[in-house]
């Protein structure tokens, strides 16, 4: 008989502390909880959490693996699946992906699949670096637009196959996301170098500096010889709101304000050159991840009081629910079902306040969501000094603009079979939130692999 | 890393640089910039394209010493290299036969009107260029600009060079020699941007000015660059950096260039703190 142990927490920094630095939030299972935790799985024959997985990650398997305290072990078997697995165990949602279908969550709480994951990642590195076997070149050569998690896992997955690979990526460091938008705190980003390197260890090249477009086009690369291209440039275009006073200083899009935070380390200012700027009191608009990240990273650059506000009431925030846990014990506070109309500045044309609208839930909309509506008569003034715009990113148009043939939905995001993810453009396939618009790390990288299993099929059939 | 093949210095802080970046120099086209980081914990710095030359492999940047950053570039020497050198960057000039163009290039700006001048009349334009600066000794690529130009007009604050007066004062000049002028480009600090376009505005010619907003990724992901045209939001780095002059809220992009004002001023003083030899 196993014992009923119920699902075990991961220690986290003192929330008075953290919320003052950029080390990491949560600390990582040790040893003994790691193997408690995985006693909990039932190791279902027919394992539900397995399904939803977008990756379809051996979940029993890895988690036996640390029962019988093999660690390493527990890797292997999750890098079959899985080319970030550190990553992952960080950043999913898991209440909504894996976690969601445990059996044990039914009557009790379900088995901590995402941190079990994360601690036999992390011990992987430990060990030094496993050894990668490179199969034979077929002598095809892929190409790979933009270094987020889609583009990784496309390249991980091509060149396993033999394929030769080369990543472009525009900016100075690959990872997409995962390095200038997710913080340090929440994913370091030796974590991901570390993923990184492990793909140039297996072959991939990866060019940075090289935005796709400008300095060389989808057409020429083919031209060059790369016999299929696969685009993963992500969803990296800031909406702002359109109200007036969108333009005064102290307004950051949170692509802008975490980019100059994380990519650029300008929270180690002045000794890296990138500054950046957060007042006393700052507000962040929207309620999703990035929200979470623009409103946690304020409050460790300093700001006094930190609000996030949100038209919609705490049931629709789309962020992972951990992080907005994190948010509240740091002491970020929600301003919910209110909506700015106006941002006021002073003489200098710095923001100084936020007129905002009260709202209430009205009737479900088409989505079933019940939708926010106006209260007429409750504008409040909100004073602020620093105001992030974080209600969502649409597709860069840069690389499908300069892309004939590519066909676009009507918001500007690529159009795929979705079986074979290939785009209208012969041998050009796509995946990741360039094809969805934002979506998760685990949804781009499943796009990824399924990319390259069709990008291999192609290969061959040529 | 991207080697520095060649370094002459134009004025008391301003410094051209020749650099080895091949792919690069195969694709700019007038108008354009490049985005460059000196090293790990450099910042992304904007900079337009003076010159470049497709067999050599090069590209040429004029950087004026203004901060932190670019103060660090123009201490570069010939053996230095750019750790990142990003582009080409942005749309090029629109180059076509306009008939008489006239190329204004204030302070610095005359480098980056220097590959516009000279494309407009190897299309046939009648180009005459307005050169500015504060006085003589500030006066950076007249002989290159006599070469690409039909006509030079200088015009100096103090008047030790040309007529006394702004860049406007030097079109006013041209103007009353009874030319028609078809479109004027015009690039430098955004004040004098500003009025030249105040000044064609009224006679309805057309008139190209190029932004330097605060830039981070430049390739559209931040936003960090927009500018007002027409009061609708644009992305100086993907839709510019050249926009219609009648079209643009320059008091806007005044504003926004002191954003990190007090922030510049404490990495500055760092470096001449580090200059003087001591930590503080
Ligand atoms: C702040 C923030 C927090 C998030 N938090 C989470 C989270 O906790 N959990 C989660 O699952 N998801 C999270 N997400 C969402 C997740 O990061 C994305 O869904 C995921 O990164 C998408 O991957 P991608 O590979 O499609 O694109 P991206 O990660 O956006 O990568 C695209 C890459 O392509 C490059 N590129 C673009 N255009 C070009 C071009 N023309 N030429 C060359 N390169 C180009 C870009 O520079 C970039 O590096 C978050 C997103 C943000 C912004
Ligand atoms: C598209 C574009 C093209 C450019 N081309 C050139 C060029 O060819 N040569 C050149 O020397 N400079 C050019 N600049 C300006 C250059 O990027 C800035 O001077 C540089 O970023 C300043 O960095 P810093 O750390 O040295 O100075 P900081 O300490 O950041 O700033 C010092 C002072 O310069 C002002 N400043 C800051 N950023 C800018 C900016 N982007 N434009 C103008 N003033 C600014 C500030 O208001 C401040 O007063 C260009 C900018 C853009 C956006
Ligand atoms: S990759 Fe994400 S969804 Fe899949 S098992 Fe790991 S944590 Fe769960
Ligand atoms: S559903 Fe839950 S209990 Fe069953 S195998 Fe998956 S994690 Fe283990
Ligand atoms: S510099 Fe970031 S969008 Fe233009």
């Amino acid at each position: 008989m196993k014992e009923k142990a119920t699902r075990h927490e991961m220690p986290c920094q003192d929330p008075v502390i953290r919320a003052h630095n950029f080390d990491e939030v949560a600390l990582g299972y040790s040893k003994e909880t790691a193997v408690a935790e995985a006693k909990r799985c039932l190791q279902c024959k027919k394992p539900l959490c397995v399904g939803s997985c977008p990756v379809e990650v051996l979940i029993p398997q890895f988690i036996k693996k640390i029962t019988e305290e093999d660690f390493a072990g527990a890797g292997e078997v999750l890098k079959e699946k899985n080319s970030l697995p550190a990553v992952c165990g960080r950043v999913c949602p898991q209440e909504s992906q894996c976690e969601s279908k445990c059996v044990l969550g039914i009557k009790d709480e379900p088995v901590a699949i995402g941190r079990l994951e994360r601690f036999a990642a992390d011990y992987q590195p430990a060990m030094g670096k496993s050894k990668v076997s490179v199969p034979a070149p077929t002598g095809k050569r892929v190409a790979i637009i933009g270094a987020g998690p889609a583009g990784l896992t496309c390249a991980g997955d091509s060149a396993k196959k033999g394929h030769a690979v080369t990543v472009f990526e525009a900016l100075h460091v690959a990872g997409g996301v995962l390095m200038y938008g997710i913080p340090q705190f929440r994913l370091p980003k030796e974590v991901v170098q570390s993923e990184i390197d492990n793909l140039k260890a297996m072959g991939v090249e990866i060019k940075v500096n090289t935005v796709v477009g400008k300095i060389t086009s989808v057409d020429e690369l083919m031209a060059e010889g790369y016999d299929a291209v696969f685009l993963g440039t992500g969803a990296g275009l800031p909406n702002f709101m359109g109200i007036p006073g969108e333009n005064l200083n102290g307004v950051y899009s949170a692509n802008e304000f975490l980019t100059r935070a994380n990519l650029m380390k300008a929270y180690r200012f002045p000794e890296y050159a990138t500054p950046i700027k957060v007042g006393k009191r700052v507000a962040v608009l929207g309620a999703g991840n990035v929200a979470m990240d623009g409103a946690r990273t304020s409050l460790r650059l300093g700001a006094k009081e930190v609000y996030i506000v949100y038209r919609r009431s705490r049931t629709e925030m789309p962020a992972r629910v951990e992080e907005v846990e994190h948010a509240e014990e740091e002491g970020v506070k929600l301003y919910l079902l209110t909506n700015p109309i106006k941002l006021n500045g002073d003489d200098r044309g710095w923001v100084k306040s936020m007129t905002c609208l009260r709202h209430e839930l009205g009737e479900p909309d088409e989505s079933g969501r019940r939708s926010p509506v106006p209260i007429p008569g409750s504008e409040f003034d909100l004073d602020v000094d620093t105001v992030i715009v974080a209600i969502g990113q649409g597709p860069n148009p840069l690389l499908t603009k300069s892309t004939p043939g590519l066909e676009l939905n009507k918001r500007g995001n690529i159009v795929v079979d979705p079986e074979t993810m290939e785009t209208s453009k012969p041998g050009v396939f796509a995946g990741g939130d360039i094809v969805t618009g934002a979506a998760t790390v685990i949804l781009a990288m499943g796009a990824g692999k399924k990319a390259a299993a069709a990008i291999d099929k192609y290969l061959k059939n040529m | 890393m991207y080697k520095v093949a060649n370094r002459r210095q134009l004025a008391p802080s301003i410094v051209l640089f020749e650099v080895e970046a091949p792919e690069v120099a195969q694709k700019v086209e007038p108008g354009q910039f490049v985005i460059v980081r000196t090293d790990e914990k450099g910042e992304r710095i904007p900079l337009t394209v003076m010159d470049f030359d497709r067999t050599k492999g090069t590209i040429t940047i004029v950087v004026q010493d203004v901060g932190y950053s670019s103060a660090i570039i123009n201490q570069m020497t010939e053996r230095s290299a750019f750790l990142d050198f990003i582009g080409p960057l942005g749309v090029p000039t629109e180059i076509e036969n306009y008939g008489t163009v006239v190329c204004i290039g204030g302070g610095l700006g005359i480098a980056p009107i220097y590959p516009i001048a000279r494309a407009l009349k190897e299309v046939g334009n009648q180009v005459v260029a307005v050169l500015g600066s504060r006085s003589a000794d500030l006066l950076i690529l007249e002989e290159e600009m006599r070469a690409v130009s039909h006509e030079v007009v200088i015009a100096t604050n103090d008047g030790s060079a040309g007529v006394q007066g702004f860049v406007t004062d030097g079109l006013a000049y041209i103007l009353n020699q009874g030319k028609t002028i078809n479109a004027v480009w015009a690039i430098g600090p955004v004040v004098m941007m500003k009025a030249v376009a105040e000044f064609t505005k009224p006679l309805g010619i057309k008139t190209i000015v190029s932004m330097n907003p605060v830039m981070v990724d430049g390739t559209g992901m931040c936003g960090a660059c927009r500018v007002s045209i027409g009061s609708e939001t644009k992305f100086a780095c993907v839709d510019g950096p050249e926009f219609d002059g009648h079209l643009v809220d320059f008091d806007l992009a005044m504003q926004r260039l002191s954003y990190f004002k007090d922030e510049e001023n404490r990495a500055r003083a760092r470096l001449q703190c580090n200059h003087e030899g001591g930590h503080h």
